[in-house]
């Protein structure tokens, strides 16, 4: 899932310096499981901002809505009324769904209320690591479920490095373990040692972020007529 | 209903601070109920409120506190490690501890929030943590969220016999 956290009150404020009512809007997904932008953290950030624009004399009115997802137009529809009485949306949602609600209400200034930061997986109750980048091309069938693109601080395909003291990286700050250590005892737990003997080529980038933003078309899927230019970019 | 508790000013005279005191049932409450019993004399300027335990405290409660103008918060639970429900007090002292940065950077100052530990039969200790809070707080200052007492209304009638109802008892 998506892991976010909250951007500093004085972030939020300075903002919304010209605003007077506004709109918090949370989002119900990921940023709910990640106790950042839920409908108790928007709650949170909503009183922490208005005592702040008390004391600097300039009081906001802010109301507070949740909704089950940010990133899908059923779910943006319900705001229209909250968007049209307001001067502005302070989205808590992930980077994906601050930019839908602008794209959606483009009159209305939509600012980042979250700092969205990786896709990870919950660890243990409040610790989040980051799992996956995204590069788009998958080599974790080779690698035992372990991602070395994303989890080697030197994106090795061909590790180890040999740098590891005691299974951590010698290059993590924080420290981190070793993703090849773990490549290792993971492949020999499952029996396919043979797998680290084959050379993987220099990755092809092509395919990630690195390409350029990407969009992702399931034609068996399209309601539009086949072949018919899509509107997305 | 914890919320509507903690929107009752405690009593105190016009300009002096008001602090709210969550007090959990098994310790801190008790302590305090403990000093009640032994008259032990300590300042009005606290209003406690009774929560069955500081992990049920949520961090709302308190920020609604503050944002109605209270001057200071102070939640009194077991000592660490003999909490009713285990970890109660544990989980209130890491979300205490985010509430305090988050009143510190928006200007109210953390101090304003402090969690205490104490057992059931400390009263004196309760005593002494109450005084400390008023006195911290006195020296920082009420709350730039105060807002102003509403303004006793006007009395209507005849000079303090009532208004005067025509054709009764006359």
């Amino acid at each position: 899932m998506i892991v976010a956290s909250r951007k500093p009150i004085s972030d939020i404020k300075r903002v919304l310096a010209r605003h007077d009512k506004v709109a918090f809007v949370g989002c119900g997904t990921c940023v709910t499981v990640c106790l950042a932008g839920g409908e108790r953290e928007v709650g949170i950030a909503a009183y922490a901002t208005r005592m702040a624009r008390k004391i600097d004399g300039k009081p906001i009115e802010i109301e507070q809505v949740t909704i089950e997802r940010q990133c899908e137009n059923e779910f943006i529809e319900d705001l229209a009324p909250v968007a049209q009485r307001n001067q502005a949306i302070v989205s808590f949602g992930c980077g994906a769904g601050v930019q839908a609600l602008a794209e959606r209400f483009p009159e209305k200034p939509v600012y980042a209320g979250l700092n969205t930061q990786f896709l990870g997986i919950l660890e243990e109750q409040a610790v989040w690591t980051e799992k996956c980048l995204g590069c788009g091309e998958c080599v974790l069938s080779d690698f035992g479920g372990i991602c070395p693109v994303t989890r080697c601080a030197k994106r090795m395909l061909n590790g180890p490095c040999g740098g590891s003291t005691e299974e951590a990286c010698e290059v993590a700050d924080p420290p981190r373990p070793c993703a090849w250590q773990l490549i290792y005892k993971r492949l020999q737990s499952i029996g396919q040692l043979e797998n680290l003997e084959r050379i993987f080529p220099p990755k092809n980038w092509a395919p990630s972020w690195h390409g350029g933003a990407r969009t992702v078309i399931r034609e068996e899927h399209r309601i539009a007529a086949p072949g018919k230019k899509s509107a997305a970019g | 209903m914890i919320a509507a508790q903690a929107q009752a000013q405690p009593a105190a005279a016009k300009g002096e601070c008001k602090i709210i005191a969550f007090c959990c049932n098994y310790c801190a409450y008790t302590a305090a109920d403990l000093a009640g019993a032994r008259r032990m004399q300590y300042p009005p300027n606290v209003r406690i409120v009774h929560i069955p335990c500081t992990g049920k405290l949520e961090m709302d409660h308190v920020l609604a506190a503050f944002e109605r103008g209270i001057d200071g918060v102070l939640v009194a639970g077991c000592l660490e490690g003999g909490c009713h429900f285990m970890e109660g007090n544990l989980r209130a002292k890491r979300r205490l501890e985010a509430i305090r940065d988050i009143l510190e950077e928006i200007g109210l100052g953390r101090e304003r929030l402090r969690m205490v530990n104490l057992s059931a039969s400390m009263a004196p200790t309760f005593v002494q943590r109450v005084q400390e809070m008023i006195d911290t707080v006195t020296r920082m200052g009420p709350s730039p969220l105060r807002t102003p007492a509403p303004s006793a209304p006007e009395r209507v009638g005849t000079g303090g016999l009532g208004p005067v109802v025509p054709g009764a008892g006359d």
